[in-house]
């Protein structure tokens, strides 16, 4: 989904800077876990705007329908029952993309353009230009981007980027009729959840809190958690997540110094053959050969 | 150009289309590679159709690799033992890339440097072929902290293995009288005397 290009703070595979003079206000989605009642007006809003239809699939015994993000799923809620203190605790969580400020994805991929940041935060496939190796998975901290069956490409939320372009909220946010779905400038959001974690601490949830993850710089859709000293209770959303030290090493300094490498043994070679000269059979042996035939 | 009858057959014309399949596989697992390895080098996917086509093509490129490598390191295996002789060789190396190969120890069919290629190589493409399976999105979905740990592996090994081969075309260059042996097979007398001299006692009957 293409925004207008001056907007493109990050573009992957791409070596120099993105068109950076315009500034724009840095968004974010706050799910206000603690409010959802899990309807799945979201998904089925995300569905309608998006207009992707994945297939109907099977009943797995839980409320969880897809059972899977998947390249035609962008966002899933995911249920998970706890007993918290004697009490049974039904968790929901909105599960999808959550718009990284150092997005591991974008990192990972080699295609040029194929993954952008806008300056407000962002996070967008242009699949126009996705080869569909999948390397956007192996980079994203938060298992998100699925690639399609049908054309090998990668797909996820894409936080409508298309409706807040033009001065509208996501799809899923419009939809949601509890408000635990909210949208507005990052800031904004910090605020509206600092006001919400007062409240659900009142309330005897002395360890609700945010959910901005600062190893991955922070993220552009955050969650208000009851439990943000566990969020692994929420079907295993990752307690400190970060892009692998393993991706850091494939996409990091290990390249340039490898092509500067190779780049030296190529000149080495050069300069080897320019200042020894080459190794030829010699004189003498040829001609002790010659006189051995002769005689 | 006229070949000299007395000339030394240094590999059969199968050993000869074996290496040059390896070889041809190599070429286009490197290009095509190199193109996702850093981006100032994504252009080269365009020798391939495109980015999506270099991503398609080059693990299949790499099964024909990896089953001609087979085939070769069952033909050359036996002939790559090291020996002590050649660690003698090596620890002169210094010697013979100053240009002075005079008082080098006598090698077989091959030297010291060629062997040590040979089996670095093996252990290149034994990397290759394992951590490329598993970063084969197309047929295979692992672990993500499996293809991650496969695509550093594949990424370091490809990067040491196009030094390697960068080395080994280079000395071919260097020793005037060698590529012709990857051509049509045979060398003169005189390159098997300088360069392999205990071979050409062999093949020759003669000092």
């Amino acid at each position: 989904m293409a925004l207008q290009s001056l907007d493109i703070a990050r573009r992957s595979a791409t070596t120099t800077d993105s068109p950076s003079v315009r500034q724009t206000t840095e968004v974010a989605k706050l799910i206000d876990v603690t409010t959802c009642i899990g309807c799945k007006a979201c998904q089925a809003a995300c569905m309608e705007w998006n207009d992707i239809r994945d297939e109907v699939g099977s009943n797995s015994g839980i409320y969880d329908n897809p059972r899977d993000l998947s390249a035609e799923s962008w966002t899933v809620m995911r249920y998970a029952e706890v007993e918290e203190a004697g009490k049974l605790e039904w968790l929901i969580r909105k599960d999808g993309c959550m718009h990284c400020a150092e997005p591991g994805c974008l990192k990972a991929c080699p295609a040029p353009g194929a993954i952008v940041q806008y300056a407000n935060g962002i996070v967008d496939f242009h699949e126009e230009n996705c080869i569909g190796c999948g390397y956007c998975i192996t980079g994203c901290p938060f298992n998100v981007p699925r690639i399609s069956k049908k054309d090998n490409k990668a797909y996820k939320c894409t936080l409508c980027s298309d409706r807040v372009a033009v001065g509208q909220e996501p799809a899923c946010i419009k939809a949601c009729p509890t408000g635990a779905l909210q949208f507005g400038s990052k800031q904004q959001m910090k605020d509206y959840a600092e006001e919400r974690i007062v409240d659900l601490k009142e309330r005897g949830f002395k360890d609700a809190g945010l959910y901005d993850p600062q190893g991955v710089g922070g993220t552009h859709v955050m969650y208000v958690l009851h439990h943000a000293d566990r969020p692994q209770l929420y079907n295993n959303l990752p307690e400190n997540p970060s892009i692998s030290p393993m991706v850091a090493l494939w996409k990091g300094v290990a390249k340039p110094l490898a092509t500067l490498a190779l780049a030296g043994i190529a000149f080495s070679s050069l300069f080897h053959y320019v200042i020894k000269g080459p190794n030829e059979v010699s004189k003498e042996l040829e001609d002790e050969l010659e006189e051995e035939d002769a005689s | 150009m006229i070949r000299n009858p007395k000339d030394l057959q240094r590999y059969t014309a199968p050993e000869r289309a074996n290496h040059w399949v390896v070889g041809i596989c190599f070429i286009l697992l490197a290009l095509s590679g190199l193109a996702f390895f850093h981006p100032a080098f994504f252009p080269l996917a365009q020798l391939f159709g495109g980015g999506t086509w270099a991503r398609i093509l080059h693990p299949y490129v790499g099964v024909i690799m990896a089953l001609s490598f087979v085939r070769m390191f069952f033909r050359f295996r036996e002939l790559n033992r090291m020996t002590p002789a050649d660690r003698e060789w090596l620890s002169r190396v210094g010697e013979m890339v100053d240009g002075n190969d005079h008082n080098m120890p006598v090698q077989g069919k091959y030297n010291g440097g060629q062997k040590l290629l040979f089996w670095a190589l093996v252990v290149c493409m034994a990397l290759l072929v394992i951590s490329g399976i598993v970063t084969w999105r197309a047929w295979l979905n692992l672990p993500v902290v499996v293809v991650r740990f496969g695509a550093v592996i594949h990424a370091a090994t490809a990067a040491v293995m196009i030094g390697l081969i960068m080395v080994h075309i280079y000395a071919a260059i260097w020793v005037k009288g060698t590529i012709r042996a990857m051509w049509y097979g045979t060398v003169t007398r005189g390159w098997a005397r300088q360069h392999h001299r205990a071979w050409y006692r062999q093949m020759t009957g003669k000092s």
